[in-house]
């Protein structure tokens, strides 16, 4: 077993409210771990506590091996996330957005060729610029992106959303070969016959908890 | 650092490149704001003695457009926020947008002084050259610098487009005064000489030197919150 994530009664606060109340979760490498639970349970909190973009307010938090409190910048720079919004520029190319995230990190041209390939972007779609692109086509080119930057660790957030049916088929796919290429995936999402379908395992989130299938908090 | 403030500033080029957006809307907008002055003030001579000093409002107002874009074309679609989670150098990500915002203020500038020539009756001096290059690379520097710093504080709250201009013109003012005090030195406006125009040049590399430091230092903070 490989933990690329390990909760410890993380909390995280907004303002005055606690959004994370004492999270216990290990995710090993190679999981697709769903996240499941009511609106304002703290599924995209606890994405966000993940990827370094809200801080831990008590407990503890191991990504990648390393502290979240302590190595933040080290986690970030491992870790992709894709919220509601895909973080691209609608007036460059697909082939220069994943450049672009891809130069971040220092990634070669094989690399940001590889990942617009895996994508499949790299025929036809690679110069045309993004405000061209369906929503199916824009999801593909943001997880294009966190291909070149080389991200361990995907955290996703209802990926499914305004996706057709054959658009929701080409992401489970590609979800499937990113996690057997050795890349961790936790999937937050309402979606749950698809995703509970793709995930290895399914996580419920409720009040800011992990709850485990018999009710109890984790 | 510099890798990442390259890699920035050449993106938003590129981006300005295809949308357009200084050609087709900022260079036309500073223009019409050089022409309504000339409509107001009408007399010649007045106009003659004022242009340092309108060249450069014009080039201010113009700011807080190229600004609000600057941060517009990030927020769209959560860019901010794909590069704070991406780990990506704030200071790079600062030095980036501000080299990015010096070059189309540098060529909007330009369309500006070819306006106060024609339409203000303007005379270059050859033995002011020196100085109206320092001049417009010092304040120009400056302005991106602040602009950057304050587009990135507005960039992430409610009601960014009144509160961005409410928040950076009053900090602008020393490079107001500086640049159209140098400015005029330069052109000899008023008598004054070029001599006189040093001093707020100066002013300028003063201010520069603070909002690059304090900029490179305080944008990640700013941006986090």
């Amino acid at each position: 077993m490989d933990p690329v994530v390990h909760l410890s009664n993380a909390v995280a606060v907004l303002g005055q409210f606690p959004v994370l109340a004492g999270v216990n979760l290990t995710v090993n490498r190679g999981e697709i771990v769903l996240l499941q639970g009511p609106n304002g349970a703290g599924k995209t909190s606890l994405l966000r506590l993940c990827a370094g973009l809200l801080p831990l307010a008590r407990g503890e938090a191991v990504l990648l091996g390393c502290d979240l409190r302590t190595q933040r910048e080290a986690v970030r720079s491992r870790v992709g996330l894709l919220g509601h919004a895909n973080g691209l520029y609608a007036d460059l190319t697909v082939g220069e957005n994943v450049r672009f995230w891809g130069a971040t990190v220092g990634a070669s041209k094989p690399e940001v060729q590889a990942a617009l390939q895996r994508m499949g972007l790299a025929q036809r779609l690679t110069d045309v610029a993004v405000s061209r692109l369906s929503a199916g086509q824009k999801r593909r080119t943001a997880l294009a992106c966190l291909i070149a930057r080389r991200a361990e660790l995907w955290l996703l957030d209802e990926p499914h959303a305004g996706l057709d049916a054959a658009a929701r088929d080409e992401l489970d796919a590609t979800l499937r070969d990113a996690a057997a290429a050795g890349a961790t995936i936790i999937v937050a999402s309402h979606e749950l016959e698809r995703a509970g379908a793709l995930a290895t395992r399914v996580v419920e989130v409720v009040g800011g908890q992990i709850r485990t299938p018999y009710g109890e908090v984790a | 650092m510099f890798r990442v403030a390259r890699l920035i500033a050449a993106k938003d080029l590129r981006v300005e490149l295809r949308s357009r957006v200084v050609t087709n809307q900022v260079l036309p907008f500073a223009a019409i704001v050089m022409v309504m002055f000339a409509f107001a003030l009408n007399s010649d001579a007045v106009v003659s003695r004022v242009a340092p000093g309108l060249v450069w409002l014009a080039t201010l107002f113009s700011l807080l457009i190229l600004v609000q874009r600057s941060f517009a074309i990030e927020n769209a679609d959560g860019a901010t926020d794909a590069l704070r989670a991406a780990g990506v150098d704030p200071s790079g990500i600062f030095l980036g947008k501000a080299m990015a915002l010096a070059v189309q203020l540098a060529v909007l500038e330009l369309v500006l002084l070819v306006s106060a020539v024609v339409l203000y009756s303007t005379e270059l001096r050859v033995g002011g050259i020196v100085l109206l290059l320092v001049t417009f690379v010092a304040a120009t520097v400056g302005l991106a610098l602040v602009g950057t710093l304050y587009g990135g504080l507005a960039g992430g709250v409610r009601g960014r487009e009144t509160l961005l201009p409410l928040l950076l013109l009053p900090v602008v003012a020393p490079v107001l005064i500086g640049a159209t005090r140098a400015t005029e030195s330069a052109l000899g406006t008023g008598g004054a000489t070029v001599a006189d125009g040093w001093p707020w040049v100066g002013l300028l590399a003063v201010f520069v030197a603070l909002f690059s430091v304090g900029g490179t230092l305080a944008f990640g903070p700013l941006i986090e919150e």
